[in-house]
C-alpha cells in the first residue's frame, strides 16, 4: 500500500529495494516455518490413525493382552491405566485445590504464596522420570515391592501443580465485588469462598482437573517403576498394575508383529481421550467468557 | 406494638445464646478451613523438598562410592559396578541443543506468522493445532520416531548428509559412521518437534503482549513488517522470549520416552551426531527395574538428581525471566 503513495524516486533506491527484499524473505520464511509445524501434526496423527484404526476392534476393549504370537487386547493395561487415573485425580485435586485457594484467598500478596507459585511452576515442568524416582524411593523401597498405589501416588504428584496453578488463576478472575457482597451479608470467609468464590469459579477449576487428567493418562516415565507391569488381569491395587502407556512401550520395543499392531492402537486411544479432554477443557474454558 | 418489642425482647436472650454459638462454630471452621488451605499450599513445598531428600538419600551410596569422578566418568559397567554420568549427560545435552537450535527459530516464526502475518479467521484454528501438538503424549512422539521417522531418517536424510558433509574437513566426524536411523540426531529431532509447540505458543502469547502503540508508531514511520518484529516486539519481549525457550529447554532435557525409543542406549560418546547414544532420563528409564545391586540404583539415582538439578536451574531461570516480563507489563 505505501508504493503507491510515495513517489518512485523514494521506492527506487537501492536501501528501500533492500529492505523490501528482506521483508519478502523473512515474512517467506514464517509462512515456511508455519507450514514445516503443522505438516509434523499432520503427519503424526495421519499415521496413527492410519495405523491404530486398522488394529481396532472389539477385542481391543474385551481380551486381556497376549502372550506374543497370540491375538489379544488391551483389557487389562486400560483397566489399569483408568483405576490409577481415578485415584490419583482423587488424591490430587483436592490438595490442589486447596493450595490454590490459599493462594488465592488468603495469602494473595504474602512471602508464602509467591514462594510455593515458583516452586508450583518448576514442578508443573518437572520431569516426570524425576517422579518415578522420588515415589520408588519414598514409597517401592520402603514396601519391597512394586503396586498400582505406588503408580497412583506418583500420578498424583503430577495432579498436584496442573491443579493448584488453574486453581489459582480461576479464584483471581472472580471478582472482587462478588466477596465484598458475600462479606456484607455476613458470610463468614469460608463459607465465602465455598459457597461464592467456588462456584464463580466452578467452569474453570473443572477445567484444570481436566487438563491434569489429559496430562497423566499419557505419561509413561512415572509408571515404569512405581505400578510397573502386569501381564494379567489383576484388580489388587497392591500389586503390580498393568497401564496402559506402559505396556505400549514394552510392546513397540519387542520384535513382535502383534505386540507392536497392538501397541499402535493403544496409542491411538490415549491421544484420542487426551485430544477429547483437552477439546472439552478448552470448551469448558471458551464457554466461560 | 408493645408487645412485639416484648416478644423480640423475649427471644433476643436466646437468641444471643444461639448467635454466640453459631459465631463461635463458625469461627472455628473458618479457621480450620484457613489453616487447611495453608498446609496445601505448605504441602507443594514440601513434595519439593522431599524429591530432593529422597534423591540425594537415594544416590548417596553411589556419591560415596564415586565422588565427584561420578560426574566425569565415561565408564558405565554393571557387570564390574563401575559408573559414571558423562556419557548420559553429554547425550542430553547434544539433544537437547539440537533439538533447541531447530525449534527456537521455527517457533519464533511461527509466532511471528500468528500474531502479524496470519489471517484473523485463521488465527484460532493454528492456535489451537500447535497447542493439540503440545498435549499429545510423549510415547507417541516416541512410537512414532521408532517406527516411521527413524527408518524415513535412515533411508533417505542420513545417507544424504553423509554424502555432502562426510568429505567435509571439521564436519567429517560430525556426520560419520553408517545410517543407523535411530541416534543421538533423531532423538534430537523428535525432541525438536516435541518443544515446538511450548516455545510457539509461549513466544505468541509474549509477542500479543506487546502494546499495539509501539507497533503501530513503528509502522507509521514506513517500517516493514520484519523491522517491526526485529526492532519493536524481539526488544520488547526479549526476557519473554529467552523465558519461554528456557522452559522448552526444561522439557527437552527431561524427556523421557520420546527420546528412549530412539537414542540406541549405547553409554558412549561419540563424535558423531549419527551414532547411538544416551540420555540420563533414557538410560533411567532403560536400566532401572533391571538394575540389580545397590550400587546399580544408587547410580540411576544419581542420575536422576543430576538431571533434576540442572532442569530445577533451567527452569527456576526461565520463571525469573518471565516475572520480569509482567513485571514490566505492569501485572
Amino acid at each position: 500500500m505505501t508504493d503507491m503513495t510515495l513517489p518512485s524516486s523514494q521506492t527506487n533506491t537501492p536501501l528501500y529495494r533492500k529492505r523490501q527484499r528482506r521483508n519478502v524473505l523473512t515474512m517467506g520464511m514464517a509462512y515456511a516455518a508455519t507450514a514445516f509445524g503443522l505438516t509434523w501434526l499432520v503427519l503424526i496423527l495421519g499415521v496413527l490413525l492410519y495405523e491404530g484404526f486398522s488394529g481396532l476392534s472389539l477385542a481391543v476393549f474385551t481380551e486381556m493382552t497376549p502372550p506374543p504370537g497370540a491375538a489379544g487386547g488391551l483389557l487389562n493395561p486400560i483397566m489399569g491405566s483408568l483405576v490409577m487415573t481415578v485415584i490419583a485425580v482423587i488424591i490430587g485435586t483436592p490438595l490442589g485445590m486447596l493450595a490454590g485457594t490459599y493462594m488465592a484467598e488468603y495469602g494473595r500478596y504474602d512471602k508464602l504464596s509467591s514462594v510455593v507459585r515458583f516452586i508450583n511452576d518448576i514442578l508443573l515442568s518437572a520431569p516426570s522420570i524425576v517422579i518415578g524416582l522420588f515415589v520408588y524411593e519414598i514409597m517401592v523401597a520402603q514396601m519391597g515391592h512394586f503396586s498400582g498405589w505406588d503408580g497412583a501416588v506418583a500420578l498424583a504428584v503430577l495432579v498436584v501443580p496442573v491443579v493448584v496453578s488453574t486453581t489459582e488463576d480461576m479464584l483471581t478472575l472472580v471478582p472482587d465485588t462478588l466477596r465484598e457482597a458475600a462479606a456484607s451479608i455476613g458470610l463468614p470467609r469460608s463459607l465465602m469462598i465455598t459457597k461464592v468464590a467456588y462456584r464463580a469459579a466452578r467452569a474453570g477449576m473443572v477445567t484444570g482437573v481436566l487438563l491434569a487428567v489429559a496430562r497423566i493418562s499419557g505419561e509413561t516415565a512415572p509408571l515404569l517403576f512405581t505400578a510397573l507391569n502386569n501381564q494379567f488381569w489383576s484388580t489388587n491395587m497392591n500389586a503390580p498394575v498393568s497401564s496402559l502407556p506402559v505396556v505400549i512401550f514394552q510392546f513397540a520395543l519387542s520384535p513382535y508383529k502383534d505386540w507392536q499392531k497392538l501397541a499402535w492402537t493403544g496409542a491411538l486411544i490415549i491421544t484420542l481421550a487426551v485430544l477429547t479432554l483437552s477439546i472439552m477443557a478448552r470448551a469448558l474454558a471458551s464457554q466461560r467468557k | 406494638m408493645a408487645d412485639v418489642a416484648l416478644q423480640s425482647g423475649v427471644t433476643s436472650v436466646t437468641e444471643q445464646v444461639d448467635r454466640a454459638r453459631v459465631l463461635q462454630r463458625l469461627r472455628l471452621s473458618d479457621a480450620a478451613f484457613r489453616h487447611l488451605t495453608r498446609s496445601a499450599a505448605i504441602l507443594v513445598l514440601i513434595i519439593l523438598g522431599g524429591i530432593i531428600v529422597s534423591l540425594v538419600h537415594g544416590s548417596w551410596p553411589a556419591l560415596r562410592t564415586f565422588g565427584f569422578s561420578f560426574l566425569y566418568t565415561e565408564v558405565w559397567n554393571p557387570v564390574t559396578e563401575q559408573f559414571g554420568a558423562i556419557s548420559p549427560i553429554y547425550g542430553t545435552v547434544v539433544t537437547s541443543v539440537i533439538a533447541m537450535l531447530i525449534a527456537v527459530p521455527v517457533g519464533l516464526f511461527i509466532a511471528l506468522f500468528l500474531t502479524e502475518l496470519c489471517p484473523m479467521w485463521l488465527r484460532r484454528p493454528i492456535g489451537i493445532a500447535i497447542e493439540l501438538l503440545a498435549g499429545i503424549p510423549s510415547i507417541i512422539y516416541g512410537i512414532w520416531g521408532l517406527f516411521v521417522f527413524a527408518p524415513f531418517l535412515q533411508q533417505y536424510v542420513q545417507p544424504f548428509l553423509i554424502s555432502v558433509f562426510g568429505n567435509l574437513p571439521g564436519l567429517s566426524t560430525l556426520f560419520a559412521g553408517p545410517p543407523y536411523g535411530i541416534g543421538v540426531l533423531t532423538a534430537g529431532l523428535i525432541l525438536a518437534i516435541m518443544v515446538l509447540p511450548f516455545i510457539t505458543s509461549i513466544s505468541r502469547d509474549v509477542f500479543e503482549a506487546v502494546p499495539p502503540v509501539l507497533k503501530e508508531a513503528a509502522y507509521g514511520l514506513g517500517c516493514t513488517t520484519w523491522e517491526v518484529a526485529r526492532y519493536v516486539v524481539l526488544p520488547f519481549t526479549r526476557v519473554g522470549v529467552i523465558g519461554g525457550v528456557m522452559l522448552g529447554l526444561g522439557r527437552a532435557l527431561g524427556e523421557t520416552m520420546a527420546v528412549t525409543f530412539v537414542i540406541g542406549n549405547a553409554h558412549r560418546i561419540s563424535g558423531s551426531i549419527l551414532a547411538p547414544g544416551t540420555t540420563i532420563s533414557a538410560t533411567i528409564a532403560n536400566e532401572f527395574t533391571e538394575a540389580v545391586g545397590d550400587l546399580y540404583t544408587s547410580s540411576l539415582i544419581a542420575l536422576g538428581l543430576i538431571l533434576f538439578v540442572i532442569t530445577f536451574i533451567v527452569l527456576a531461570f526461565a520463571r525469573l525471566m518471565l516475572m520480569r516480563l509482567n513485571a514490566r507489563l505492569g501485572k
